[in-house]
């Protein structure tokens, strides 16, 4: 019985940042064999990301939250032509390349696709960076701080009388990964089935293009763009976040047909407000919003969201808590769901903030590891898996190749 | 009696790969091929089949009779508000054929049940135990099928104390955690005026598909994959929300156009120092990365010459050295002088002339851009992701995003347009499940498909 169904698959993992590691944990989580290889002259950059757990320098919570993981972590200088050699021998152990550099790189080292296959025939390559491995941008650095403005994102998220407030932190980054194991893991079964391998590559551009497909449709066929609309939406009333009781409390409350906007009237204990001509109809609640919702506003203020949402929700409205990072963490829902996992780490103690799989297979389990340490894995690598001598292991010490 | 018990010993034929006729479907083989996927979703799931229809699945998209509600879901093509014009629906439901089937009647469920019988994947959204209680539950399609992968998508998932809630777009991005740390600081959390909140459960229901068709190739067995779209949504808020909450107790908020750095304060608190990330322009706006690493440096101190460059630079910036700047110990004042003139210069240019600055030089800005800024980029253009799809029912073609991704042994691609209503109906009940035209009448007229 597989119940990890990934095991006996080994993948090399070249990758740093948020969107590689979280491609590669998932496939550690259920069973591959994973090596991250970290240059020992310049390793992952996140580990040097703030904030870091307790002010110390390296225990970065930007590192540790995407490798969840169990993993192998080595370092190994690639310019170096012993190196090289050393990645090559790993090239043929592997059943998996994910690389993030951008264009060029692995094509310096003679690991481009071609030259892997020629290694390893059934290799699957994937390799995602910002704009691709192909035009003029290919070797263009960027990351998911600044990719939200060009994917689109930025735009819809604003008030009509502001420039855009745009979407918060890296948000690219936890889109591109989801594209990217999906062509992985298809890649796999593909592989399972065919022998054949596959190379991969995205533009993480690409891929959270596809989100706002119809907004780009929109534009193609009829030359609109998008405008932002606050938390409005164009055929429901009321539809927006109010303020609760407390300090930054707030709901959010979404009515759709009539039904759920008479049982919203109930809930408010307003429910002559239902028939009013002024709100009977959506028509109507549109052309009135600002009353409206200021009128809901006038009760949500004196309810704690959590009344807000049980109480719509009992009634068949549509409603949530805005959460904070402290709701989330005690929500019950998500921790019904296992969200959280606790891992401990022989410098960052135990935090509780790393996740596993997404979502729950019924006859799947899945496993987690803590986040590396730099080259932690360098003897069973080298030694183990490699063959070396502990001689040879110790000149590559020396020599700074690892 | 069911009205279909007639058809039991028909054999239901394996569809070919690859049809010619009037559909044009699977440009080429893709690495999903042999697998057929049932899609029950409502806008909540349509990306989910549409990924595996990309990589060659055959993705049957299953609509009640009449046409799918998410139809509705504007904008539509030429302002045309008809059922088979909604460009929400063509943009999710690509490389998909489309059948009618109203699985709430006895001989729709009888149908379904034969249609499970050659699926490797059934996708759903519907509210927890609906697909139970017809007697379409994962317990009753694994007798028929034990290799069937049953697929949940919904906003909380299956069980637990919200499993059972409303989840449209707002509700689902307030829960998990985005709102509260998205906008202005001085106006309510803001979600995004284009639903993508649901994406998060789609996409994931995609990779536990493929976890399970994994497992089953190698056990024979499928089993149910249970897809809350709250979790994969909660997860996107990272590392520092979440990290911050876990361990320093500080809730982030939110910010708006500012990014606010968390770093070490006195006595065990942690600090913070705002530092612009969005910036108005003459045109829109940008985002700049402001962030000092060794790497990063090249970036700021190009952005720092241009400005200087154009006179534009105030006493701050001019004497600013970047290689000793630490986002973790700079006060709020220096950062906003030496900001201040990064934002009157930004408002000098537009988008496209701090683009083309922006690459010559190194800088880490990009544009915000709009629908109409990415068809004109040039990156885009070259690498061919624009794909023009044929819409024979309007006598035209529609440029789309195109493969999610580039692959050369089996390609990702866009297979072919979002299906009409019942479009595929013919080809797979006559063609396919081996139904009489007499009963493909009278279950047309009984409402059934």
């Amino acid at each position: 019985m597989a119940n990890l169904p990934f095991e006996g698959v080994k993948a090399l993992d070249l990758t740093e940042g948020g969107v590689g590691p979280y491609t590669s944990s998932c496939l550690a989580f259920f069973g591959a064999t994973l090596i991250k290889i970290e240059s020992p002259n310049r390793p992952d950059s996140l580990r040097s990301m703030p904030p870091f757990k307790n002010g110390v320098l390296g225990h970065s919570y930007y590192f540790a939250y995407p490798l969840s993981s169990k993993r192998l972590a080595i370092t190994l200088d690639l310019n170096h032509p012993k190196g090289l050699e050393l990645g090559k021998r790993l090239v043929a152990w592997s059943d998996v390349i994910i690389d993030s550099y951008t264009g060029g790189t692995m094509e310096k080292w003679g690991l481009d696709y071609d030259n892997l296959k020629k290694i390893k025939p059934d290799i699957i390559m994937l390799r995602t960076c910002m704009h691709g491995h192909s035009g003029p941008l290919a070797g263009h650095h960027g990351q998911g701080f600044i990719l939200t403005a060009l994917s689109g994102f930025d735009n819809i998220v604003s008030w009509p009388d502001r420039p855009p407030a745009g979407l918060y932190g890296a948000f690219t980054d936890h889109v591109a990964p989801l594209f990217n194991v999906v062509s992985l893991f298809a890649a796999l079964d593909y592989r399972r089935r065919t022998g054949k391998g596959q190379y991969i590559d995205q533009s993480q551009h690409e891929s959270a293009l596809q989100w706002i497909a119809p907004l780009i449709l929109d534009w193609t066929i009829n030359q609109r763009e998008p405008v932002a609309n606050g938390n409005r939406c164009a055929y429901a009333a009321p539809h927006g976040i109010y303020r609760c009781q407390g300090d930054d409390r707030w709901c959010a409350i979404a009515v759709f047909p009539d039904d759920e906007w008479e049982s919203f009237c109930r809930v408010i204990e307003k429910p002559a407000m239902a028939k009013e001509p002024k709100f009977a109809t959506l028509l109507n609640r549109k052309q009135n919003e600002d009353e409206l919702d200021n009128i809901v506003g006038e009760w949500t203020i004196k309810h704690t969201p959590e009344e807000v949402m049980h109480l719509m929700q009992a009634a068949g409205v549509a409603a949530g808590v805005v959460s904070n990072s402290k709701d989330v963490a005690e929500d019950p829902q998500l921790i019904h769901n296992h969200f959280f996992h606790e891992l401990d780490h022989p410098e960052m103690g135990k935090c509780s903030f790393y996740h596993g799989p997404l979502f729950e297979l019924s006859k799947t389990s899945y496993e987690l590891g803590r986040p590396p340490l730099l080259g932690e894995s360098n003897e069973y690598v080298y030694t183990k898996i490699l063959g070396l001598s502990d001689e040879e292991w110790v000149e590559l010490i020396t020599e700074g190749v690892i | 009696m069911s009205t279909m018990h007639g058809l039991a010993g028909h054999r239901f034929r394996r569809k070919p790969l690859f049809r010619g006729g009037d559909t044009v479907v699977g440009k080429a083989e893709g690495m999903l091929s042999q697998y057929r996927v049932l899609d029950l979703t409502d806008e909540h799931g349509f990306l989910c089949g549409k990924l595996l229809g990309d990589l060659g699945a055959d993705v049957i998209k299953i609509e009640k009779p009449g046409g799918d509600p998410g139809r509705r879901i504007g904008p539509f093509y030429h302002d045309i508000p008809d059922p088979e014009k909604s460009l929400y629906w063509w943009a999710f439901n690509t490389s998909k054929r489309g059948i009618t089937l109203d699985i709430e009647t006895a001989d729709g469920r009888e149908i379904f049940n034969r249609l499970s019988r050659t699926a490797d994947v059934i996708i759903e959204s519907f509210k927890p135990g609906y697909m139970e209680g017809l007697g379409l539950g994962y317990a009753a399609l694994s007798q028929i099928n034990p290799r069937l992968v049953m697929t949940s998508i919904t906003g909380f998932g299956q069980t637990g104390p919200y499993s059972n809630y409303k989840a449209p777009d707002i509700v689902l991005w307030a829960l998990s955690g985005n709102a509260y740390i998205t906008g202005d600081d001085d106006r309510p959390p803001l979600a995004p005026s284009f639903p993508i909140a649901h994406f998060f459960g789609a996409m994931e229901a995609a990779i536990g598909i493929l976890v399970a068709l994994y497992q089953c190739g190698i056990t024979g067995e499928g089993q149910q994959v249970n897809v809350p779209a709250q979790a994969g949504l909660a997860w996107a808020t990272g590392p520092e929300v979440q990290g911050l909450w876990d361990v320093d107790k500080n809730i982030v908020r939110r910010s708006g156009r500012l990014w606010r750095r968390y770093r070490p304060g006195t006595d065990d608190k942690v600090d913070y120092v705002s530092i612009p990330l969005i910036y108005p322009c003459k045109d829109g706006a940008v985002r700049f990365f402001p962030f000092v690493q060794i790497g990063m440096l090249p970036s700021v101190r190009a952005l720092t010459q241009w400005v200087i460059d154009e006179g534009m630079a105030n006493k701050a910036l001019k004497q600013v050295e970047w290689s000793e700047v630490d986002w973790q110990k700079i006060d709020q004042k220096t950062v906003d002088e030496i900001t201040e003139s990064f934002g009157k210069f930004f408002m000098t240019h537009t988008k496209a002339e701090l683009w083309e600055g922006a690459q010559k030089m190194g800088i880490q800005l990009y544009p915000l851009f709009t629908p109409g800024d990415m068809l004109g980029f040039e990156q885009l253009t070259i690498r061919e992701y624009w794909t023009e799809i044929e819409h024979p029912e309007l006598g035209t073609s529609v440029t789309y995003p195109g493969a999610f991704a580039k692959m050369r042994e089996a390609p990702c691609e866009v297979r072919c347009r979002a299906p009409l209503i019942g479009e595929h109906n013919e080809e797979i009940y006559l063609g396919e499940l081996g139904i009489s035209r007499e009963e493909l009448l009278l279950l047309k007229q009984a409402r059934v498909i």
